[in-house]
């Protein structure tokens, strides 16, 4: 059973996950983790991948596939022809940015799939990523939230422009569609829709 | 105030819904208790020491008699029949059931009240003056701007789980009431040089385990661009505030890293992008917000009333109470009341159910049914007419609210403490008792004068004890509790943070501490000087040899 929501054309349903998620593989070296993401040193993240990892990741020769942002980055040149016909999409981590995305892929309508996994639901850096991507980079493909994706940030993450949630795998889907619908008449503008209700709705009454 | 139209009503209605939904989840064994955790927070839903505790918003402090009866019934019918005022002027129940709390929103939803982001990390209920619209000395009243911020910042859906919690106050006047340089964001309104409404922006500052003073981000923001300089200042903080860390997380600690300039590039950086987006705030919405923000329908009054006169000269009680709970009014023949939420004896900021209906009657009598809560964790009747003041004094101190200590050592900003609260290292209500019950004598509080004395029970600084005059701040020692006393902070324009003066104390010698930093004072005063003035003069040094020179004697 599947547990993918997906939103078309406003409308939720859940479908078949026709992408399959590339992982990296378990690190023998210790990983480092991080104080934060102080900007000021500009830490890249939490985790440090390293090359052995992304060499050692196992991409299968045909299919949809999504890869770590990193791992696309090192091998954007052996997949070419895979990611012109539209069947590579990317994921990355909350502490990644997207500026690393968009000089790894110059025009990010060329992907067809986004995906930005949250490793714990109350990591709010997911919103600001999704916003930015609709608002700032243009991109119009879709978006999707993986990792520790729960029903009660399903609106916050509508409304920051994912259009597909991929539900933790002990939790539901069928239960969290209703939440996309939380609030119908949300007050400020955001990523899906960027007129605040001031702007859309006549409230002088 | 502001009137709910249908689409706020929705929201909170909604709201209730999906806050029943998930509370029923939570009971059913199907969302854990670290899922359920940040969304009861964000409804203001503790888990307290004893029971849970709910944090109902009133947003920039203002009620109306209607809202206030209904606090007063929720508090009788779920709690204990009482509540407490806290400083950010919202209403706490110390004594709700979880399973009862979806049907006291429903409640308070009936008369247009939610507890939304009252707690949790996200952007919290915004504050300001409790003076705002009647102050002489305002400039721009911010209540309409406070709620064109609290509907932007109302399920936000970027700033949902922030790294720590958000905190916004706005003010109009010269003299700032509302501890401006104590929030993650300040808006500061004014008049530029073109006679139009522009905004001071301060960031920053914060209480809490590490109390920064928040620092100028930009002099001068047109008001049309509030929402989205927001935006601006919050998401860079979304994306690069510290995770790892919670006591690290807030935004003061990011602007000391990045240092403000630094800061300010990436806000500017932002902002280039933000500014003039559709959150951009429209004449017609501020006029329409402004609407309910309009002047009440003041009767044209004489500045003097000879009734008021009369009893003011011949009842020194009376006189007593007008000289600190009452306050200038921009309206000939108006003024503002502060009824004192402190009592000697009685936790501070405490109101029962009963005293919550006394002081809605007395709004829907003599202040056309609106009243503020203040920071100082008092109830103000801003509008009413010399010639009522003497019979509102009357009711008010056959209630028990008419305590003549507003502004004075026992007005003491005080947090629940450890009596309620699981965060607390020590209890701060015994403590401020016992020092009420110390210089329980009037005629030598006046004597004393001004002051500011902030009790926090632990470094969260619920209590604003950093600002405080005299700050007191619940330790834990050995598993027992102390208390370290602070002396020079303070709010408004000069804020400044208080310097601790030594090792901390037991409990039963803070009333004893505080009486010899008031004898220090008393013998080294000028005669206009308040206490912080002493303070500021000579430093901690006399005020510190004075109090511990028991023990350096002993030893």
């Amino acid at each position: 059973m599947s547990n993918l929501i997906k939103l078309t054309n406003g409308t939720a349903s859940i479908v078949e996950n026709e992408w399959t998620l590339i992982q990296l593989p378990a690190s023998q070296a210790e990983q480092r983790v991080q104080a934060g993401k102080v900007v000021l040193f500009k830490l890249t993240g939490e985790q440090t991948v390293t090359p052995e990892q992304i060499a050692a990741t196992e991409i299968p020769a045909t299919g949809k596939i999504i890869l770590p942002l990193t791992v696309f980055i090192t091998k954007k040149d052996v997949l070419g022809s895979r990611i012109d016909i539209g069947s590579t999409g990317i994921w990355l981590d909350t502490h990644e940015t997207l500026e690393s995305l968009i000089s790894a892929v110059g025009d990010i309508n060329k992907l067809p799939i986004i995906a930005i996994h949250v490793e714990r639901f109350a990591d709010g850096r997911i919103f600001s990523l999704g916003t930015l991507l609709r608002t700032r980079y243009g991109y119009k493909n879709e978006l999707r939230a993986i990792g520790d994706v729960l029903r009660d940030q399903l609106f916050f993450l509508k409304r920051s422009g994912f259009t597909s949630f991929e539900i933790r795998a002990d939790r539901s889907a069928e239960d969290a569609l209703a939440s996309l619908n939380d609030f119908s008449q949300p007050y400020q503008g955001a990523a899906d829709e960027p007129r605040p209700v001031f702007q859309r709705y006549n409230r002088i009454a | 105030m502001y009137k709910y139209d249908e689409i706020d009503q929705r929201i909170v209605d909604e709201r209730v819904a999906q806050y029943r939904d998930q509370t029923r989840r939570f009971l059913a064994g199907e969302l854990s208790e670290d899922e359920f955790r940040p969304l009861r927070l964000q409804n203001g839903l503790y888990i307290q020491r004893y029971a849970p505790m709910l944090r109902i918003a009133v947003p920039y402090g203002m009620l109306s008699s209607k809202q206030l009866h209904k606090l007063g019934d929720i508090a009788s019918k779920y709690d204990k029949a009482y509540g407490h005022f806290s400083t950010r002027q919202n209403l706490q129940l110390n004594w709700p059931k979880l399973e009862d709390t979806p049907d006291i929103l429903a409640e308070l939803a009936t008369v247009e009240m939610h507890a939304i982001q009252t707690s949790g990390n996200c952007i919290r209920n915004i504050t300001t003056d409790q003076f705002a619209g009647v102050a002489p000395d305002e400039v721009i009243d911010p209540r309409a701007m406070a709620e064109v911020l609290r509907q932007w910042s109302t399920f936000h859906p970027e700033f949902a789980l922030l790294p720590r919690k958000f905190k916004i106050a706005v003010s109009g006047t010269k003299v700032d009431r509302a501890v401006i340089q104590g929030h993650d964001i300040g808006l500061e309104f004014y008049r530029d040089t073109q006679n139009k409404v522009a905004i001071k922006v301060w960031v920053g500052g914060g209480m809490g385990r590490t109390p920064i003073l928040g620092l100028v981000i930009r002099e001068h923001l047109e008001w049309q661009h509030a929402l989205t300089y927001c935006e601006a200042i919050v998401r860079v903080y979304n994306l690069h505030g510290r995770r790892d860390n919670m006591y690290k997380a807030r935004i003061k600690i990011l602007v000391k890293a990045l240092g403000i300039d630094e800061f300010r590039n990436q806000v500017d950086a932002e902002w280039a992008h933000l500014k003039d987006t559709p959150n951009t705030i429209t004449e017609a919405e501020l006029a329409r917000v402004s609407k309910h923000f309009e002047d009440m329908p003041y009767e044209t009054l004489p500045a003097h009333d000879a009734s008021f006169d009369a009893a003011l000269s011949s009842n020194t009680a009376f006189a007593a109470w007008v000289k600190r709970c009452v306050h200038p009014h921009k309206t000939a023949g108006y003024r503002a009341i502060t009824l004192s939420l402190k009592p000697h004896g009685k936790a501070p900021g405490d109101a029962s159910s009963e005293q919550m209906h006394v002081v809605a009657d007395l709004a829907e009598q003599y202040s056309f049914g609106e009243l503020r809560v203040s920071h100082e964790q008092n109830l103000i009747l801003a509008d009413v007419k010399l010639g009522d003041l003497f019979a509102l004094w009357e009711k008010a101190r056959a209630n028990g609210l008419a305590t003549p200590n507003i502004g004075l050592l026992t007005d003491i900003i005080c947090c629940p403490g450890g009596d309620f609260c699981s965060l607390a290292n020590a209890k701060s209500i015994p403590i401020a008792q016992a020092i009420q019950m110390q210089f329980d004598n009037l005629d030598y509080l006046h004597d004393i004068g001004d002051i500011e004395l902030n009790i926090s029970g632990c470094m969260n600084a619920c209590g604003h004890h950093h600002v405080g005059h005299i700050g007191i701040l619940g330790v834990d020692k050995d598993s027992a509790e102390f208390y370290q006393v602070s002396i020079g902070g303070k709010q408004g324009n000069d804020a400044s943070l208080g310097s601790v003066i030594g090792p901390s104390f037991a409990a039963e010698e803070m009333p004893g501490v505080i009486q010899k930093l008031i004898d220090v004072y008393i013998k080294e005063r000028t005669p206009e000087e308040r206490f912080i003035d002493t303070v500021r003069r000579l430093g901690v040094a006399p005020f510190k040899a004075h109090v511990y020179a028991k023990e350096e004697l002993a030893a």
